[in-house]
Protein backbone atom coordinates (compact mmCIF):
# COMPACT_ATOMS: atom_id res chain seq x y z
CA UNK A 1 0.00 0.00 0.00
CA UNK A 2 1.54 3.36 -1.09
CA UNK A 3 1.58 5.67 2.01
CA UNK A 4 -0.30 8.27 0.76
CA UNK A 5 -3.67 10.30 1.83
CA UNK A 6 -5.99 10.15 -0.85
CA UNK A 7 -9.31 12.19 -0.60
CA UNK A 8 -12.04 11.99 -2.54
CA UNK A 9 -15.48 13.62 -1.07
CA UNK A 10 -18.81 15.59 -1.75
CA UNK A 11 -19.91 17.64 0.92
CA UNK A 12 -22.55 20.09 0.91
CA UNK A 13 -23.72 22.72 3.06
CA UNK A 14 -27.17 24.44 2.64
CA UNK A 15 -27.49 27.16 0.53
CA UNK A 16 -23.64 27.05 -1.03
CA UNK A 17 -22.50 25.96 -4.08
CA UNK A 18 -20.65 21.72 -2.68
CA UNK A 19 -17.67 21.16 -1.87
CA UNK A 20 -15.97 18.37 -4.38
CA UNK A 21 -12.47 17.74 -3.19
CA UNK A 22 -9.95 15.04 -4.96
CA UNK A 23 -6.32 15.19 -4.10
CA UNK A 24 -3.64 12.52 -3.49
CA UNK A 25 -1.04 13.42 -0.98
CA UNK A 26 2.32 10.95 -0.89
CA UNK A 27 2.75 10.75 2.95
CA UNK A 28 6.70 10.91 3.99
CA UNK A 29 7.56 12.39 7.30
CA UNK A 30 8.20 16.19 7.50
CA UNK A 31 6.32 16.86 4.17
CA UNK A 32 4.13 19.30 4.74
CA UNK A 33 0.93 19.97 2.37
CA UNK A 34 -0.70 23.10 2.14
CA UNK A 35 -4.52 23.40 1.42
CA UNK A 36 -4.37 26.92 -0.13
CA UNK A 37 -7.34 29.13 -1.00
CA UNK A 38 -9.21 32.01 -0.09
CA UNK A 39 -11.49 32.29 2.52
CA UNK A 40 -15.13 30.36 1.48
CA UNK A 41 -13.17 28.17 -0.76
CA UNK A 42 -13.74 25.07 1.11
CA UNK A 43 -10.36 24.50 2.13
CA UNK A 44 -11.46 24.14 5.91
CA UNK A 45 -14.00 21.92 5.35
CA UNK A 46 -11.52 19.30 3.58
CA UNK A 47 -9.25 19.56 6.42
CA UNK A 48 -12.38 19.02 9.13
CA UNK A 49 -13.57 16.10 6.76
CA UNK A 50 -9.89 14.56 7.36
CA UNK A 51 -10.06 15.14 11.09
CA UNK A 52 -13.69 13.41 10.91
CA UNK A 53 -15.47 16.51 12.06
CA UNK A 54 -17.29 16.87 9.00
CA UNK A 55 -18.78 13.78 6.95
CA UNK A 56 -18.82 14.25 3.32
CA UNK A 57 -22.21 13.07 1.94
CA UNK A 58 -20.02 10.26 -0.61
CA UNK A 59 -16.78 9.74 -1.04
CA UNK A 60 -13.77 8.26 0.40
CA UNK A 61 -10.67 9.62 2.64
CA UNK A 62 -7.91 7.02 3.13
CA UNK A 63 -5.09 7.25 5.16
CA UNK A 64 -2.18 4.93 4.25
CA UNK A 65 -3.58 1.59 4.86
CA UNK A 66 -6.78 2.50 6.79
CA UNK A 67 -10.05 3.91 5.07
CA UNK A 68 -11.42 6.48 7.29
CA UNK A 69 -14.45 7.51 5.09
CA UNK A 70 -15.56 5.25 2.48
CA UNK A 71 -19.88 6.70 2.20
CA UNK A 72 -20.02 2.82 -0.21
CA UNK A 73 -19.34 0.38 2.50
CA UNK A 74 -20.65 2.81 5.30
CA UNK A 75 -17.24 2.82 7.05
CA UNK A 76 -16.80 6.20 9.10
CA UNK A 77 -14.14 6.11 11.39
CA UNK A 78 -14.39 8.85 14.43
CA UNK A 79 -11.83 11.47 15.19
CA UNK A 80 -11.13 10.16 18.50
CA UNK A 81 -9.98 6.54 16.27
CA UNK A 82 -8.02 8.29 13.64
CA UNK A 83 -4.75 9.24 15.79
CA UNK A 84 -4.56 13.05 14.71
CA UNK A 85 -3.17 16.39 15.85
CA UNK A 86 -5.73 18.78 15.04
CA UNK A 87 -4.98 22.64 15.69
CA UNK A 88 -7.91 24.50 15.74
CA UNK A 89 -7.81 28.11 13.80
CA UNK A 90 -8.57 29.97 17.33
CA UNK A 91 -6.60 26.89 19.01
CA UNK A 92 -9.26 25.77 21.42
CA UNK A 93 -7.34 25.28 24.56
CA UNK A 94 -9.22 24.10 27.58
CA UNK A 95 -9.78 27.50 29.70
CA UNK A 96 -10.01 24.99 33.26
CA UNK A 97 -6.88 23.23 32.74
CA UNK A 98 -2.76 24.90 32.89
CA UNK A 99 -0.87 24.50 30.31
CA UNK A 100 0.44 21.17 31.43
CA UNK A 101 -3.24 19.86 32.16
CA UNK A 102 -3.87 20.98 28.20
CA UNK A 103 -0.81 18.96 27.08
CA UNK A 104 -1.78 16.14 29.22
CA UNK A 105 -5.35 16.29 28.04
CA UNK A 106 -4.99 13.66 25.25
CA UNK A 107 -2.40 11.00 26.93
CA UNK A 108 -5.37 8.94 28.58
CA UNK A 109 -4.00 5.82 28.03
CA UNK A 110 -0.36 6.54 29.65
CA UNK A 111 1.13 5.97 33.08
CA UNK A 112 1.27 9.19 35.26
CA UNK A 113 4.96 8.71 35.02
CA UNK A 114 4.84 8.29 30.97
CA UNK A 115 2.47 11.90 31.56
CA UNK A 116 4.75 13.78 33.16
CA UNK A 117 7.73 12.45 30.60
CA UNK A 118 5.98 13.03 27.82
CA UNK A 119 4.55 16.77 28.84
CA UNK A 120 8.45 17.69 30.32
CA UNK A 121 9.13 16.45 26.72
CA UNK A 122 6.68 18.96 25.13
CA UNK A 123 7.11 22.07 27.56
CA UNK A 124 10.62 22.14 26.49
CA UNK A 125 10.60 21.63 22.52
CA UNK A 126 7.94 24.37 22.70
CA UNK A 127 9.65 26.62 24.71
CA UNK A 128 6.83 27.02 27.68
CA UNK A 129 9.43 25.84 30.46
CA UNK A 130 7.93 28.40 33.58
CA UNK A 131 4.57 28.33 32.22
CA UNK A 132 3.35 25.11 32.92
CA UNK A 133 0.89 25.79 35.44
CA UNK A 134 -0.29 28.76 33.82
CA UNK A 135 -4.36 29.01 32.49
CA UNK A 136 -4.90 29.90 28.90
CA UNK A 137 -6.20 33.12 29.26
CA UNK A 138 -2.97 34.63 30.70
CA UNK A 139 -0.78 33.67 27.60
CA UNK A 140 0.39 35.80 25.15
CA UNK A 141 -1.54 34.46 21.70
CA UNK A 142 2.03 32.84 20.43
CA UNK A 143 2.47 30.93 23.88
CA UNK A 144 -1.38 30.11 23.16
CA UNK A 145 -0.47 29.01 19.44
CA UNK A 146 2.56 27.04 21.03
CA UNK A 147 0.44 25.07 23.36
CA UNK A 148 -2.06 24.05 20.74
CA UNK A 149 0.68 22.94 18.77
CA UNK A 150 2.26 21.07 21.75
CA UNK A 151 -1.15 19.35 22.84
CA UNK A 152 -1.76 18.11 19.06
CA UNK A 153 1.54 16.64 18.97
CA UNK A 154 1.67 15.21 22.24
CA UNK A 155 -0.30 12.00 21.64
CA UNK A 156 2.17 11.33 18.83
CA UNK A 157 -0.31 11.28 16.13
CA UNK A 158 0.57 10.16 12.40
CA UNK A 159 -0.43 13.19 10.70
CA UNK A 160 -0.84 16.78 11.74
CA UNK A 161 -3.63 19.08 10.50
CA UNK A 162 -3.36 22.66 11.39
CA UNK A 163 -6.14 25.21 10.44
CA UNK A 164 -4.60 29.04 9.11
CA UNK A 165 -2.03 28.20 12.33
CA UNK A 166 -0.92 31.82 12.44
CA UNK A 167 -4.21 33.94 11.34
CA UNK A 168 -5.28 34.50 14.83
CA UNK A 169 -2.10 36.31 15.41
CA UNK A 170 -1.18 39.95 15.19
CA UNK A 171 1.44 40.76 12.14
CA UNK A 172 4.58 41.26 13.50
CA UNK A 173 4.22 38.06 15.94
CA UNK A 174 2.79 36.06 12.98
CA UNK A 175 5.74 37.22 11.05
CA UNK A 176 8.33 35.76 13.57
CA UNK A 177 6.18 32.77 14.20
CA UNK A 178 5.98 31.97 10.42
CA UNK A 179 9.61 30.92 10.39
CA UNK A 180 9.61 29.21 14.38
CA UNK A 181 6.50 26.96 12.69
CA UNK A 182 8.55 26.09 10.26
CA UNK A 183 11.66 25.06 12.42
CA UNK A 184 9.39 23.09 14.99
CA UNK A 185 7.54 21.26 12.03
CA UNK A 186 11.04 19.75 10.89
CA UNK A 187 12.08 18.79 14.02
CA UNK A 188 8.60 16.82 14.45
CA UNK A 189 8.83 15.37 11.33
CA UNK A 190 5.38 14.39 10.90
CA UNK A 191 3.47 14.50 8.17
CA UNK A 192 1.15 17.87 8.44
CA UNK A 193 -2.02 19.59 6.16
CA UNK A 194 -1.79 22.97 6.94
CA UNK A 195 -4.79 25.13 5.70
CA UNK A 196 -3.78 28.88 4.87
CA UNK A 197 -4.90 31.76 2.87
CA UNK A 198 -1.72 33.79 2.73
CA UNK A 199 0.65 32.78 0.21
CA UNK A 200 3.97 33.64 2.27
CA UNK A 201 2.55 31.02 4.56
CA UNK A 202 2.56 28.92 1.81
CA UNK A 203 5.72 29.59 0.70
CA UNK A 204 7.49 29.53 3.90
CA UNK A 205 5.57 26.32 5.44
CA UNK A 206 5.14 24.39 2.59
CA UNK A 207 6.36 21.38 0.47
CA UNK A 208 3.62 20.74 -1.41
CA UNK A 209 0.74 23.02 -2.39
CA UNK A 210 -2.90 22.35 -3.41
CA UNK A 211 -4.71 24.95 -4.62
CA UNK A 212 -8.47 25.37 -3.60
CA UNK A 213 -11.10 27.89 -5.20
CA UNK A 214 -14.71 27.47 -5.34
CA UNK A 215 -14.81 23.76 -3.66
CA UNK A 216 -12.18 21.99 -6.37
CA UNK A 217 -8.52 21.03 -6.16
CA UNK A 218 -7.30 23.31 -8.78
CA UNK A 219 -3.62 22.62 -8.92
CA UNK A 220 -1.26 20.30 -7.23
CA UNK A 221 2.81 21.29 -6.69
CA UNK A 222 5.49 22.80 -4.82
CA UNK A 223 4.48 26.09 -3.54
CA UNK A 224 7.07 27.61 -5.84
CA UNK A 225 5.73 26.28 -9.14
CA UNK A 226 2.03 26.32 -8.58
CA UNK A 227 2.73 30.53 -7.62
CA UNK A 228 4.88 30.88 -10.70
CA UNK A 229 3.13 28.77 -13.21
CA UNK A 230 -0.65 28.20 -12.28
CA UNK A 231 -2.48 25.90 -14.18
CA UNK A 232 -5.14 28.22 -15.60
CA UNK A 233 -6.48 32.01 -14.97
CA UNK A 234 -8.31 30.06 -12.17
CA UNK A 235 -5.32 29.25 -10.16
CA UNK A 236 -3.86 32.55 -11.02
CA UNK A 237 -6.94 34.45 -10.30
CA UNK A 238 -6.70 32.49 -6.32
CA UNK A 239 -3.05 32.78 -5.93
CA UNK A 240 -2.50 36.00 -7.16
CA UNK A 241 1.33 36.13 -6.94
CA UNK A 242 3.10 35.05 -10.16
CA UNK A 243 6.36 35.66 -9.72
CA UNK A 244 8.74 33.84 -7.63
CA UNK A 245 12.41 32.95 -8.31
CA UNK A 246 15.43 32.61 -5.54
CA UNK A 247 17.61 34.44 -4.89
CA UNK A 248 20.20 35.60 -2.37
CA UNK A 249 20.28 38.82 -0.33
CA UNK A 250 23.68 40.37 -1.13
CA UNK A 251 23.64 43.73 0.61
CA UNK A 252 21.62 45.37 2.68
CA UNK A 253 21.15 49.53 3.85
CA UNK A 254 19.13 51.99 4.92
CA UNK A 255 15.91 49.18 5.45
CA UNK A 256 16.45 48.25 1.33
CA UNK A 257 17.59 44.70 0.32
CA UNK A 258 19.77 43.91 -2.92
CA UNK A 259 19.05 40.34 -3.72
CA UNK A 260 20.88 38.60 -6.14
CA UNK A 261 18.70 36.71 -8.40
CA UNK A 262 20.55 34.70 -11.01
CA UNK A 263 22.84 37.86 -12.65
CA UNK A 264 20.28 40.03 -11.96
CA UNK A 265 20.08 42.67 -8.94
CA UNK A 266 16.99 43.46 -7.28
CA UNK A 267 16.47 45.58 -4.74
CA UNK A 268 13.49 44.95 -2.06
CA UNK A 269 12.30 46.87 1.24
CA UNK A 270 13.51 44.31 3.72
CA UNK A 271 15.74 44.08 6.09
CA UNK A 272 16.53 40.66 5.86
CA UNK A 273 20.37 39.53 6.94
CA UNK A 274 23.36 38.93 4.32
CA UNK A 275 23.59 35.79 3.32
CA UNK A 276 20.05 34.37 4.00
CA UNK A 277 18.54 32.34 0.93
CA UNK A 278 14.92 34.07 -0.36
CA UNK A 279 11.97 33.26 -2.20
CA UNK A 280 11.63 36.64 -4.26
CA UNK A 281 8.10 37.32 -5.15
CA UNK A 282 6.25 40.21 -6.99
CA UNK A 283 2.45 40.42 -7.87
CA UNK A 284 2.32 40.80 -12.06
CA UNK A 285 0.17 43.70 -11.67
CA UNK A 286 2.99 45.66 -9.77
CA UNK A 287 5.00 45.27 -13.29
CA UNK A 288 5.16 47.69 -15.37
CA UNK A 289 6.51 47.78 -18.95
CA UNK A 290 8.05 50.65 -21.18
CA UNK A 291 9.91 50.79 -23.71
CA UNK A 292 13.48 51.69 -24.28
CA UNK A 293 15.38 53.69 -20.96
CA UNK A 294 13.42 56.44 -19.27
CA UNK A 295 14.71 58.82 -17.36
CA UNK A 296 14.12 60.45 -13.82
CA UNK A 297 11.77 57.38 -11.81
CA UNK A 298 11.15 56.30 -8.43
CA UNK A 299 10.95 52.77 -9.45
CA UNK A 300 14.49 51.36 -8.18
CA UNK A 301 14.43 47.93 -10.51
CA UNK A 302 14.94 48.49 -13.94
CA UNK A 303 15.47 44.92 -15.96
CA UNK A 304 15.80 44.88 -19.35
CA UNK A 305 14.36 41.66 -20.86
CA UNK A 306 12.85 39.80 -24.01
CA UNK A 307 8.92 38.69 -24.11
CA UNK A 308 9.01 34.92 -24.26
CA UNK A 309 5.09 34.77 -24.77
CA UNK A 310 1.48 36.33 -24.22
CA UNK A 311 -1.79 35.10 -22.95
CA UNK A 312 -5.11 36.85 -22.77
CA UNK A 313 -7.07 37.33 -19.40
CA UNK A 314 -9.82 39.37 -21.14
CA UNK A 315 -9.50 42.86 -21.41
CA UNK A 316 -6.00 41.82 -19.45
CA UNK A 317 -2.76 40.02 -21.44
CA UNK A 318 -0.27 38.52 -19.23
CA UNK A 319 3.65 38.93 -20.31
CA UNK A 320 5.98 35.94 -19.57
CA UNK A 321 9.75 38.08 -20.20
CA UNK A 322 12.90 36.46 -19.80
CA UNK A 323 15.31 39.28 -17.82
CA UNK A 324 17.52 36.16 -16.39
CA UNK A 325 14.37 34.94 -14.50
CA UNK A 326 11.25 34.22 -15.93
CA UNK A 327 8.99 37.53 -14.68
CA UNK A 328 5.35 38.08 -15.33
CA UNK A 329 3.57 40.95 -15.98
CA UNK A 330 -0.37 41.64 -15.88
CA UNK A 331 -0.80 44.87 -18.47
CA UNK A 332 -3.98 45.90 -20.43
CA UNK A 333 -4.46 44.49 -24.17
CA UNK A 334 -4.39 48.24 -25.04
CA UNK A 335 -1.13 48.40 -24.21
CA UNK A 336 0.20 45.34 -25.37
CA UNK A 337 -0.88 46.47 -29.28
CA UNK A 338 0.12 50.41 -28.16
CA UNK A 339 3.51 48.88 -26.90
CA UNK A 340 3.29 46.91 -30.40
CA UNK A 341 4.57 43.59 -28.31
CA UNK A 342 4.79 40.39 -30.13
CA UNK A 343 7.20 37.43 -28.73
CA UNK A 344 10.63 38.50 -29.23
CA UNK A 345 10.20 41.91 -28.18
CA UNK A 346 12.68 43.77 -26.27
CA UNK A 347 10.85 45.92 -22.89
CA UNK A 348 11.90 47.45 -19.71
CA UNK A 349 10.40 45.37 -16.68
CA UNK A 350 10.19 48.09 -13.84
CA UNK A 351 8.68 48.08 -10.33
CA UNK A 352 9.41 49.66 -7.12
CA UNK A 353 11.70 48.42 -4.73
CA UNK A 354 8.29 48.10 -2.28
CA UNK A 355 6.41 45.41 -4.60
CA UNK A 356 9.63 43.02 -3.98
CA UNK A 357 8.79 41.13 -1.30
CA UNK A 358 10.88 38.71 0.20
CA UNK A 359 9.88 35.27 2.19
CA UNK A 360 13.52 33.90 3.94
CA UNK A 361 14.03 30.01 3.70
CA UNK A 362 15.86 27.72 5.54
CA UNK B 1 -43.02 23.61 64.13
CA UNK B 2 -43.13 20.20 62.69
CA UNK B 3 -39.66 18.86 62.55
CA UNK B 4 -40.80 15.36 61.03
CA UNK B 5 -42.41 17.11 58.34
CA UNK B 6 -39.30 19.63 57.71
CA UNK B 7 -36.99 16.13 57.76
CA UNK B 8 -39.12 14.46 55.24
CA UNK B 9 -38.96 17.91 53.23
CA UNK B 10 -35.34 18.02 52.86
CA UNK B 11 -34.63 14.58 52.72
CA UNK B 12 -37.19 14.32 49.50
CA UNK B 13 -35.96 17.39 48.15
CA UNK B 14 -32.60 16.58 48.41
CA UNK B 15 -32.62 12.96 47.23
CA UNK B 16 -34.86 15.02 44.29
CA UNK B 17 -31.87 16.86 43.33
CA UNK B 18 -29.08 14.42 43.39
CA UNK B 19 -31.39 12.12 41.23
CA UNK B 20 -31.85 14.66 38.77
CA UNK B 21 -28.42 15.52 38.10
CA UNK B 22 -27.67 11.71 37.40
CA UNK B 23 -31.28 11.53 35.36
CA UNK B 24 -30.96 15.05 33.90
CA UNK B 25 -27.56 15.33 33.04
CA UNK B 26 -27.64 12.90 30.16
CA UNK B 27 -30.81 14.02 29.13
CA UNK B 28 -29.83 17.57 28.86
CA UNK B 29 -26.97 16.30 27.03
CA UNK B 30 -29.03 14.34 24.23
CA UNK B 31 -31.35 17.53 24.11
CA UNK B 32 -28.32 19.77 23.72
CA UNK B 33 -26.13 17.74 21.13
CA UNK B 34 -28.26 15.62 19.18
CA UNK B 35 -29.03 16.22 15.77
CA UNK B 36 -32.64 14.84 15.87
CA UNK B 37 -35.07 16.80 14.00
CA UNK B 38 -37.87 15.28 16.47
CA UNK B 39 -35.66 16.19 19.70
CA UNK B 40 -38.07 19.35 20.25
CA UNK B 41 -41.09 16.42 21.33
CA UNK B 42 -38.95 15.39 23.80
CA UNK B 43 -37.92 18.95 25.03
CA UNK B 44 -41.97 19.83 25.22
CA UNK B 45 -42.46 16.83 27.24
CA UNK B 46 -39.29 17.51 29.49
CA UNK B 47 -41.48 20.88 29.99
CA UNK B 48 -44.53 20.02 30.66
CA UNK B 49 -44.59 19.92 34.31
CA UNK B 50 -43.66 23.86 33.99
CA UNK B 51 -47.04 24.26 32.73
CA UNK B 52 -49.50 21.38 33.67
CA UNK B 53 -51.18 22.05 37.08
CA UNK B 54 -49.92 19.80 40.02
CA UNK B 55 -52.84 17.66 40.71
CA UNK B 56 -53.05 16.64 36.57
CA UNK B 57 -49.43 15.47 36.37
CA UNK B 58 -49.85 13.65 40.13
CA UNK B 59 -53.81 12.28 39.10
CA UNK B 60 -51.59 10.60 36.02
CA UNK B 61 -48.39 9.08 38.24
CA UNK B 62 -50.87 7.96 40.58
CA UNK B 63 -52.59 6.02 37.56
CA UNK B 64 -49.22 5.51 36.39
CA UNK B 65 -47.55 3.82 39.19
CA UNK B 66 -50.53 2.40 40.96
CA UNK B 67 -51.50 -1.27 41.42
CA UNK B 68 -53.84 -1.55 38.08
CA UNK B 69 -50.97 -0.57 35.90
CA UNK B 70 -47.93 -2.83 34.77
CA UNK B 71 -45.37 -1.02 35.76
CA UNK B 72 -47.26 -0.87 39.68
CA UNK B 73 -47.42 -4.85 39.29
CA UNK B 74 -44.01 -5.00 38.45
CA UNK B 75 -42.85 -2.71 41.62
CA UNK B 76 -45.52 -4.56 43.89
CA UNK B 77 -43.84 -7.79 42.86
CA UNK B 78 -40.53 -6.99 43.17
CA UNK B 79 -40.73 -5.09 46.47
CA UNK B 80 -43.56 -6.83 47.92
CA UNK B 81 -45.71 -3.12 48.68
CA UNK B 82 -47.25 -0.78 46.00
CA UNK B 83 -45.65 2.68 45.28
CA UNK B 84 -48.28 5.02 45.96
CA UNK B 85 -48.66 6.74 49.31
CA UNK B 86 -44.94 5.69 50.34
CA UNK B 87 -41.64 7.74 50.12
CA UNK B 88 -40.06 5.91 46.98
CA UNK B 89 -43.69 6.94 45.08
CA UNK B 90 -43.06 10.12 46.11
CA UNK B 91 -39.89 10.60 45.27
CA UNK B 92 -40.78 9.34 42.00
CA UNK B 93 -43.59 11.95 41.62
CA UNK B 94 -40.84 14.50 42.77
CA UNK B 95 -38.35 13.63 39.83
CA UNK B 96 -40.95 13.99 37.27
CA UNK B 97 -42.02 17.06 38.88
CA UNK B 98 -38.82 18.72 39.02
CA UNK B 99 -37.71 17.52 35.78
CA UNK B 100 -37.34 20.72 33.51
CA UNK B 101 -35.81 22.76 36.54
CA UNK B 102 -32.99 20.73 36.56
CA UNK B 103 -32.45 20.09 32.64
CA UNK B 104 -33.26 23.63 31.15
CA UNK B 105 -30.29 25.16 33.43
CA UNK B 106 -27.98 22.16 32.23
CA UNK B 107 -29.04 22.37 28.62
CA UNK B 108 -28.40 25.74 28.79
CA UNK B 109 -25.01 25.85 30.31
CA UNK B 110 -23.97 22.90 28.05
CA UNK B 111 -24.96 25.12 25.08
CA UNK B 112 -22.51 27.48 26.23
CA UNK B 113 -19.68 24.88 26.02
CA UNK B 114 -17.50 25.93 22.62
CA UNK B 115 -18.15 23.46 20.09
CA UNK B 116 -14.74 23.91 18.89
CA UNK B 117 -13.31 22.61 22.86
CA UNK B 118 -15.33 19.57 21.97
CA UNK B 119 -13.94 19.10 18.87
CA UNK B 120 -10.50 19.49 20.13
CA UNK B 121 -11.25 16.91 22.94
CA UNK B 122 -12.50 14.23 20.30
CA UNK B 123 -9.39 14.84 18.24
CA UNK B 124 -7.01 14.04 20.80
CA UNK B 125 -8.49 10.37 21.24
CA UNK B 126 -10.98 11.41 24.04
CA UNK B 127 -14.23 9.39 23.73
CA UNK B 128 -17.82 11.12 23.70
CA UNK B 129 -18.51 10.15 27.34
CA UNK B 130 -14.96 11.40 28.95
CA UNK B 131 -15.08 14.85 27.04
CA UNK B 132 -18.71 15.04 29.09
CA UNK B 133 -17.42 14.21 32.01
CA UNK B 134 -13.80 16.05 31.39
CA UNK B 135 -14.93 19.05 29.60
CA UNK B 136 -18.58 19.95 29.40
CA UNK B 137 -19.40 19.10 32.87
CA UNK B 138 -16.75 21.03 34.44
CA UNK B 139 -17.39 24.01 32.02
CA UNK B 140 -20.73 24.04 32.84
CA UNK B 141 -20.59 23.79 37.11
CA UNK B 142 -22.68 26.39 37.13
CA UNK B 143 -25.95 25.27 35.36
CA UNK B 144 -25.25 22.48 37.08
CA UNK B 145 -25.34 23.70 40.49
CA UNK B 146 -28.12 26.00 39.44
CA UNK B 147 -29.93 22.97 38.03
CA UNK B 148 -29.50 21.23 41.25
CA UNK B 149 -30.44 23.89 43.47
CA UNK B 150 -33.21 25.09 41.49
CA UNK B 151 -34.84 21.51 41.41
CA UNK B 152 -33.92 20.96 45.57
CA UNK B 153 -36.16 24.31 46.15
CA UNK B 154 -38.80 23.68 44.18
CA UNK B 155 -39.27 20.12 45.76
CA UNK B 156 -39.28 22.25 49.22
CA UNK B 157 -42.57 23.64 48.07
CA UNK B 158 -44.42 21.04 46.00
CA UNK B 159 -47.93 20.63 47.34
CA UNK B 160 -50.57 19.12 45.06
CA UNK B 161 -48.69 16.05 43.57
CA UNK B 162 -47.71 15.21 47.05
CA UNK B 163 -51.27 15.52 48.48
CA UNK B 164 -52.24 13.18 45.25
CA UNK B 165 -49.43 10.61 45.18
CA UNK B 166 -47.74 10.64 48.82
CA UNK B 167 -51.22 11.19 50.93
CA UNK B 168 -50.81 12.60 54.22
CA UNK B 169 -48.54 10.23 56.33
CA UNK B 170 -46.72 11.63 59.23
CA UNK B 171 -42.91 11.06 58.94
CA UNK B 172 -43.18 9.38 55.87
CA UNK B 173 -45.11 11.63 52.95
CA UNK B 174 -46.32 14.59 55.25
CA UNK B 175 -44.19 17.93 53.82
CA UNK B 176 -43.78 20.75 54.90
CA UNK B 177 -46.62 22.51 52.86
CA UNK B 178 -49.24 19.82 53.24
CA UNK B 179 -48.28 20.55 57.34
CA UNK B 180 -48.74 24.79 57.04
CA UNK B 181 -52.20 23.30 55.03
CA UNK B 182 -53.31 21.12 57.87
CA UNK B 183 -52.28 24.06 60.15
CA UNK B 184 -54.78 26.42 58.68
CA UNK B 185 -57.03 23.88 58.24
CA UNK B 186 -57.37 23.40 62.05
CA UNK B 187 -57.06 26.79 62.39
CA UNK B 188 -53.70 26.82 64.10
CA UNK B 189 -52.50 30.07 62.28
CA UNK B 190 -49.32 30.37 64.89
CA UNK B 191 -47.92 27.12 63.78
CA UNK B 192 -48.84 27.57 60.65
CA UNK B 193 -47.23 30.83 60.44
CA UNK B 194 -43.87 29.47 61.84
CA UNK B 195 -43.55 26.62 59.80
CA UNK B 196 -44.09 29.06 56.12
CA UNK B 197 -41.50 31.62 57.77
CA UNK B 198 -39.33 28.78 57.84
CA UNK B 199 -40.00 27.70 54.67
CA UNK B 200 -39.89 31.47 52.86
CA UNK B 201 -36.50 31.97 54.42
CA UNK B 202 -34.74 28.89 53.21
CA UNK B 203 -36.49 29.31 49.68
CA UNK B 204 -35.31 32.93 49.63
CA UNK B 205 -31.90 31.93 50.61
CA UNK B 206 -31.75 28.63 48.06
CA UNK B 207 -32.68 31.71 45.19
CA UNK B 208 -30.39 34.41 46.33
CA UNK B 209 -27.59 31.48 46.27
CA UNK B 210 -28.66 30.86 42.04
CA UNK B 211 -28.74 33.96 41.46
CA UNK B 212 -25.71 35.34 42.92
CA UNK B 213 -23.95 32.55 41.09
CA UNK B 214 -25.18 33.68 38.14
CA UNK B 215 -23.95 36.84 38.57
CA UNK B 216 -20.31 35.34 38.52
CA UNK B 217 -20.15 36.31 41.29
CA UNK B 218 -18.27 33.21 42.19
CA UNK B 219 -16.60 32.46 39.04
CA UNK B 220 -15.98 29.04 39.69
CA UNK B 221 -13.87 28.67 36.03
CA UNK B 222 -12.03 31.41 34.87
CA UNK B 223 -13.87 32.52 31.26
CA UNK B 224 -11.69 33.27 28.59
Amino acid sequence: MAAEISVDITKTFPGRAPIRARFLYAVEAATVLILFGPSGSGKTTILRSIAGLEWPEEGYIRFISRTWLDTASQIRVSPQERHIGYMAQDYALFPHYSVAGNIAYGLGEMSSAGKTARVDEMVELFQLRGFEHAKPHELSGGQQQRVALARAVAPRPQLLLLDEPLSALDAPTRLQLRGELRTLLRQLALPSIIVTHDWAEALTLGDIMAVVGEGRVLQVGTPQDVFSRPADAQVAKVVGVETIVQGTVVETRDGLATVRVGRVLLTAVASTEVGRDAFVCMRSEDVTLELGETKGTSARNHLPGKVSAISSLGALARITLDCGFPLTAVITRSAVHELELTVGSSVNAVFKAGSVHLIPRQ
Amino acid sequence: MNWTAIWVTFKLASLTAVALVIVGLPIAYWVTFSRRRWKFIVESIVALPLVLPPTVLGFYILVAIGPHSPFGQFYSEIVGHPLPFTFEGLLFASILYSLPFAVQPFAAAFDQVDRRLIEASWTLGVSKLKTFLKLIVPLSAAGVITGFVLSFAHTLGEFGVVLMVGGNIDGVTRTVSIDIYDEVQALNYAGAAKTAAFLLAISYLVLLLVYAMNRKVWAVWPQK
